[in-house]
């Protein structure tokens, strides 16, 4: 009795740990958000100040700069999901479902790119952008974001779509269906879990991203919003604006979390049952 | 209407030969059924038909003309899977329009023949469901009107009622009889390893063994006239009784079959034996006869025996019903 009494404490306290080393970050970007002034470089953690002072900073001083910014971020992010998305579903269709030579290499290849980091091919991708034409365009991002998103979404929608039953394929075969009707009006709609998740962690990769944004943008309207808040500025070269970094970081997140509330309702398992026996 | 010939198909998936060269022809309106073990090729030469796998070597026509080549939905075909393969996401309705909207029929045009196969296997009360709503009957009803919307030349059905239990298997037989009856222009092969299943649908069944032929015929004439063992023991239940050694000889034979009813109790003369088991059925009796063979003999009494377990019998085969065997497993 007085073990289990125990392990359910011992439970709830790592579940409490983690749930605080996982928030108070942010927590603290939240409350140290709403000081102004001196209250900033005092530590509490309690809200002792209520001020929005940092939030007008931050959306109206630099000229609509963070507005911009945050504004290539939403178009930057949603291409790469859009595209990633489209070019991962066509792969995944021929890499789970048609038989040729070399396909697992193939898969196997895809998961090594992931592994490369970021710096390494960074010099590259430059290279790359620059004979393209696109350096310090939106382009440039969602190219680069595109390449670096797909071996994930590619690798998750290949492993999901093997799991389709062959047989709902095959019927759609009879009915007369493509393999571009098949994605589209048979598969699709099955993968809805699969493309939400993968697609909300790609948006997110692509969001957060700062080397590539920082590299292969130069002037600051067409910079994304990580690369934006490094490089808020304060009244003196000296001044870390600590406030307006809040706020903007506080700004930032709010659309992630939308995001993920929206779509938690289309994450539902189960969309299969019933096609086809056990 | 559509009159189907198989010249010697053959079917490999890499270096493995699963179908090895199979000569058949099916007629226009013809219920055919493949039977045979496990493993012998029968959803293999089921799906060669259908066009779902390429053809190795050989040649599939359908009314003289060769359709190797051809995509499965331009075969005129149906199919009906085990698994049902129902569109999850699409109500029981879109499941069985969804054929007819991609070759483009019209609205009005797909209702029609959409509400006709529902009335008919009755379906009707449940179109707006999805197939997660519905039992497993009801389900493989759906797959079977999808296939009956199509408006096929041919249906194929791979072991459609295997996922169903006993009292629905024989209910949905009836079913697919009755629509064989009433759709007589529409040619049918259908495959199972239930030779209950052969023996009450097919006009003609084909017996595969390893991806070979063994014989076709109508149900009476394999259960009559096996052409090998294999036919015999395969087709009918219980199994016809083999016996070989002194039992044979007199018959000069390397292998003597039996079926059970074919087999009576006698006075004198015959096998002697004991009784060592019998299966009460009500309407029939199955005694297993020990005569000293390698398997028991199984003896059909009509009604309830006379023998007790244990009881010293004579047994023989009646006359005029011993199928003989030569030592190759051909019929004699
Ligand atoms: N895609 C494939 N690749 C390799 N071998 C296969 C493939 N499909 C089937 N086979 C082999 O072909 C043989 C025949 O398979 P098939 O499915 O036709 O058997 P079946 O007669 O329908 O058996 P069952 O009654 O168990 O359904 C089997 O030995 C199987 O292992
Ligand atoms: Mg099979």
């Amino acid at each position: 009795m007085a073990m289990k009494y125990l392990k359910s404490t011992a439970f709830y306290v790592l579940v409490v740990f983690i749930v605080v080393q996982a928030l108070f970050p942010f927590y603290y970007a939240i409350i140290t958000s709403f000081k102004s002034g001196s209250h900033i470089f005092e530590i509490t953690y309690l809200p002792n100040d209520f001020s929005l002072q940092n939030y007008k900073d931050v959306l109206f001083k630099g000229n609509g700069t963070f507005i911009r910014n945050f504004w290539n971020s939403i178009v930057i992010a949603t291409s790469t999901v859009v595209l990633s998305l489209f070019i991962a579903v066509t792969a995944s269709y021929a890499l789970s479902r048609v038989r040729f030579r070399g396909r697992s290499l193939m898969l196997m290849t895809i998961l090594a790119v992931s592994m490369f980091p970021q710096i390494a091919v960074l010099a590259g991708l430059f290279e790359l952008i620059k004979g393209l034409g696109i350096y310090n365009t939106p382009y440039a991002l969602i190219f680069a974001y595109t390449i670096f998103t797909l071996p994930f979404t590619v690798w998750v929608l290949t492993t999901f779509m093997r799991d389709l039953p062959i047989e709902i394929e095959e019927a759609a075969i009879v009915d007369g269906a493509t393999p571009w009707v098949i994605i589209r009006r048979v598969f699709l709609p099955l993968m809805w879990p699969a493309l939400v998740t993968t697609g909300l962690l790609a948006f997110i990769a692509a969001w957060n991203e700062f080397l590539f944004a920082l590299t292969f943008t130069s002037s600051m309207d067409t910079r994304t919003v990580p690369v934006g808040i490094s490089m808020l500025s304060g009244n003196s070269e000296h001044e870390i604006p600590w406030g307006m970094i809040m706020a903007a970081s506080v700004i930032v997140t709010l659309p992630l979390i939308a995001l993920v509330l929206i779509f938690q309702r289309k994450i539902i398992s189960g969309l299969t049952a019933g096609g086809v026996k056990g | 209407m559509a009159n189907l010939v198989l010249k010697n198909v053959k079917k490999s998936f890499g270096s493995v030969n699963v179908i090895k060269g199979v000569d058949l022809e099916i007629k226009s309106g013809e219920f055919m059924v493949f039977v045979g073990p496990s493993g012998c090729g029968k959803s293999t030469l089921l799906r060669l038909i259908a066009g779902l796998e390429d053809i190795t070597s050989g040649t599939l026509s359908f009314d003289g003309q060769v359709v190797n080549a051809l995509a499965p939905s331009r075969r005129g075909i149906a199919m009906v899977f085990q698994s049902y393969a129902l569109y999850p996401h699409m109500t029981v309705y879109e499941n069985m329009a969804f054929g007819m909207q991609l070759s483009g029929g019209s609205k009005d045009d797909i209702k029609t023949r959409v509400e006709k196969a529902a009335a008919l296997l009755q379906i009707t009360p449940y179109l707006e469901r999805l197939p997660k709503q519905l039992s497993g009957g009801q389900r493989q009803r759906v797959a079977i009107g999808r296939a009956i919307v199509r408006d096929p030349k041919v249906f194929l059905f791979d072991e459609p009622l295997s996922n169903l239990d006993a009292a629905l298997r024989v209910a949905t037989r009836l079913e697919i009889a009755k629509l064989h009856h009433s759709m007589n222009s529409v040619t049918m092969v259908y495959v199972t390893h239930d030779q209950v299943e052969a023996m009450t649908l097919a006009d003609r069944i084909c017996v595969l063994r390893d991806g070979l032929v063994e014989q076709v015929g109508t149900p009476l004439e394999l259960y009559e006239n096996p052409t090998n063992i294999f036919v015999a023991g395969f087709i009918g239940s219980p199994k016809m009784n083999f016996l070989e050694g002194k039992f044979a000889e007199s018959y000069k034979a390397h292998t003597i079959g039996v079926r059970s009813e074919h087999m009576e109790f006698v006075k004198k003369g015959g096998w002697q034996g004991s009784v060592i088991h019998a299966e009460k059925m009500g309407s029939d009796t199955y005694s297993f006869v020990d005569v000293g063979s390698a398997e028991p003999i199984i003896i059909r009494e009509t009604g309830t025996s006379r023998h007790d377990v244990n009881a010293k019998v004579s047994v023989a085969p009646m006359d005029g019903k011993v199928h003989r065997f030569a030592a190759d497993g051909k019929a004699i």
